[in-house]
């Protein structure tokens, strides 16, 4: 009598199940590495209606962040500039430049400038930037060095995880009040952040929400 | 096995060449793997509603409405304590008197923390203009804002602060009104730290307390 079984199947199992693994790896490789708001958000740039750049304004000019992102350290929401803000200087400055032409028509017809919403988080979160503002934490932790962006782009993920990152352990973030829209300012070493740190947790009594009622209401 | 091998590479590579790596910059809105209530049919700040003509969900004053208060200070707002400010001391909103004319004296008690509140504005909100010391050299007296005055000369320093008040509330010629940034409090403040700064810029060595000249080296 022939044999029943061929050959090669002999090391088909061991095909099959090396076959099974690469692909089972690879999709789950795959879905950690992609399906995350680490790929999906972060670098997210949209063409903005007028070419704004912060890099000229912020690390150039000086300016501070509060002077456009006004309510920023009062208001749960982040301000952007109304056309007015704008023209304050480009009124005078660069009073022609065609880059500028729909901050001048929206100055004299009050129709907003449709500028791009960048970041968003889902419509169930309930975020606050004034407490954070007031409590020392930096606009660079959430969003990066805005000050050094030509156009802004989404920097940091914006997940639960890493809200929770900071919210477990605040003394390795916060700073001086008066340092918060200084985005360059870091503390010389690792050991003085969280020394400094744990001076301003205790004084400010700061104790930020690990439950979830505290950022989904 | 080895068609396998080949397809599951060109898979990996396909993938990897269209998916491209974290970080990368991307022009297109970011996906939502799960939108499950990510977006509501709720009017967030800044949005868009289709209900007005313009689209705007905030809504711009209503011309001749009397403010009473902020957001951020909502609490005393609605308490029934509440007592409405401008009432009390009109000054203090207006920066005018009772005949209409610029106050002369501040309508609130200036303390160091006022004044410190007030360096802390005008750094934000007058030095691209006017410059640290007020000398009106700020950064944008290079790029074009060539009319920015100094406050250091007899004409600024005979303003009263009910002037300078209304120059920050209103705008003035080619400056324009920073009444919708700045609270009342805050205006005062930083009509106080330019108080200071005037006073700062023309000063002699008499103004000195005696017992400090030393450390300056006088
Ligand atoms: C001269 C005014 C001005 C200053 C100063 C300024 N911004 Fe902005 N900012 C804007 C405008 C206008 C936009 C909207 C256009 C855009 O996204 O580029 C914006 C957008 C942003 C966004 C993206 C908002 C979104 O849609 O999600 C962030 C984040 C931001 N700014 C942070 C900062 C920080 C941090 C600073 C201080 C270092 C700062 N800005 C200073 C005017 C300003
Ligand atoms: C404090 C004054 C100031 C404010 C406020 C300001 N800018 Fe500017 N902006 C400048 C200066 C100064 C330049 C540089 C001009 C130059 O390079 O000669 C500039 C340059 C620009 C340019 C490049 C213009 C060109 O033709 O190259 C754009 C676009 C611009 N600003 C947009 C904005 C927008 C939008 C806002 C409001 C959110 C704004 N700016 C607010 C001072 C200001
Ligand atoms: C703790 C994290 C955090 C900090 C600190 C923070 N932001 Fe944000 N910011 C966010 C989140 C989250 C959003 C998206 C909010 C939403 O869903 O509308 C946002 C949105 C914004 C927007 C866009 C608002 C809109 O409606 O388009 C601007 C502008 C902005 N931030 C500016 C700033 C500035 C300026 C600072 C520093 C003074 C700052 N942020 C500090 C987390 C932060
Ligand atoms: C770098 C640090 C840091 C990050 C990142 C951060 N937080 Fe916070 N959060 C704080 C601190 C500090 C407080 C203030 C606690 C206090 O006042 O006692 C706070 C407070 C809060 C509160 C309480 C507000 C209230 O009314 O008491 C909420 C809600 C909140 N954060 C949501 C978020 C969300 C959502 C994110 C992510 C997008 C986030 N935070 C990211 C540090 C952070
Ligand atoms: C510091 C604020 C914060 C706290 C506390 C918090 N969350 Fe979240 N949660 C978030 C943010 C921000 C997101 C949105 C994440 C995103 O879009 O990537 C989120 C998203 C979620 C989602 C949806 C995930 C998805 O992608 O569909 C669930 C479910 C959730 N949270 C459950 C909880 C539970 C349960 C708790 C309590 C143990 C909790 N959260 C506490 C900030 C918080
Ligand atoms: C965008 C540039 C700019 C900024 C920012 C600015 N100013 Fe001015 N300021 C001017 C210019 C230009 C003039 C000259 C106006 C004129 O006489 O046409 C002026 C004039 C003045 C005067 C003299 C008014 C008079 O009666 O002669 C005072 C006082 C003054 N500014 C105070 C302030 C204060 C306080 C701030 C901050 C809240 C501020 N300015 C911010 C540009 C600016």
């Amino acid at each position: 009598m022939a044999n029943i079984f061929p050959k090669w199947s002999n090391t088909a199992p061991i095909k099959i199940l090396i076959c099974l693994a690469l692909t089972v790896g690879t999709v789950v490789a795959g879905v950690t590495y992609w399906a995350t708001p680490k790929y999906l958000r972060v670098g997210y740039q949209p063409i903005q209606p007028v070419a704004f750049e912060h890099s000229l304004h912020v690390d150039q000019l000086g300016m501070d962040c509060l002077y456009c992102h006004t309510f920023v350290d009062r208001s749960e929401h982040s301000n952007v500039p109304a056309a007015s803000t704008c023209m304050n200087c480009h009124s005078m400055v660069k009073s022609d430049s065609p880059k500028l032409a729909p901050i001048r028509n929206s100055y004299e017809s009050g129709e907003p400038v449709p500028w791009v919403k960048i970041h968003r988080t889902p419509d169930y979160v309930y975020f606050n930037h004034s407490v954070h503002i007031n409590r020392g934490v930096s606009c660079v932790h959430c969003h990066g060095q805005v000050n050094e962006m030509e156009e802004v782009y989404h920097a940091k993920p914006l997940s639960m995880a890493f809200c929770l990152e900071c919210h477990r352990n605040p003394e390795n973030f916060i700073r001086p009040i008066d340092e918060v829209t200084n985005l360059n300012f870091r503390y010389d070493s690792r050991e003085e952040q969280i020394e400094q740190g744990t001076k301003f947790v205790h004084d400010w009594k700061v104790n930020p929400p690990q439950s979830c009622s505290g950022c989904h209401r | 096995m080895r068609i396998f091998l080949a397809v599951w590479l060109f898979v990996v590579v396909a993938t990897v060449s269209i998916l491209g790596f974290r970080g990368d910059k991307s022009r297109s809105a970011p996906r939502w793997v799960f939108p499950d209530m990510d977006i509501q049919a709720k009017y967030l700040p800044q949005g868009q509603n289709e209900f007005f003509a313009d689209e705007r969900n905030d809504r711009p004053m209503v011309p001749g409405a009397v403010l009473r208060g902020y957001n951020s200070d909502i609490k005393e707002v609605f308490d029934g304590e509440y007592v409405f400010a401008k009432a009390e001391n009109p000054a203090l909103f207006t920066g005018l008197n009772e005949s209409g004319k610029p106050v002369t004296e501040f309508p609130l008690e200036v303390t160091y923390d006022l004044v410190q509140l007030g360096q802390k504005k005008y750094t934000i909100f007058c030095q691209p203009c006017h410059g640290r010391v007020g000398d009106g050299m700020g950064i944008t007296k290079k790029y074009g804002m060539s009319a920015t005055p100094t406050y250091h000369d007899d004409g600024k320093r005979a303003l009263s602060v009910g002037d300078i008040f209304n120059t920050i509330t209103h705008g003035k010629g080619t400056m324009f009104p920073y009444g919708m940034k700045l609270n009342p409090q805050e205006r005062w403040a930083v009509v106080a730290y330019v108080r200071a700064l005037q006073l700062s810029q023309n000063a002699t060595v008499n103004d000195v307390p005696t017992q400090y000249r030393k450390e300056l080296g006088l």
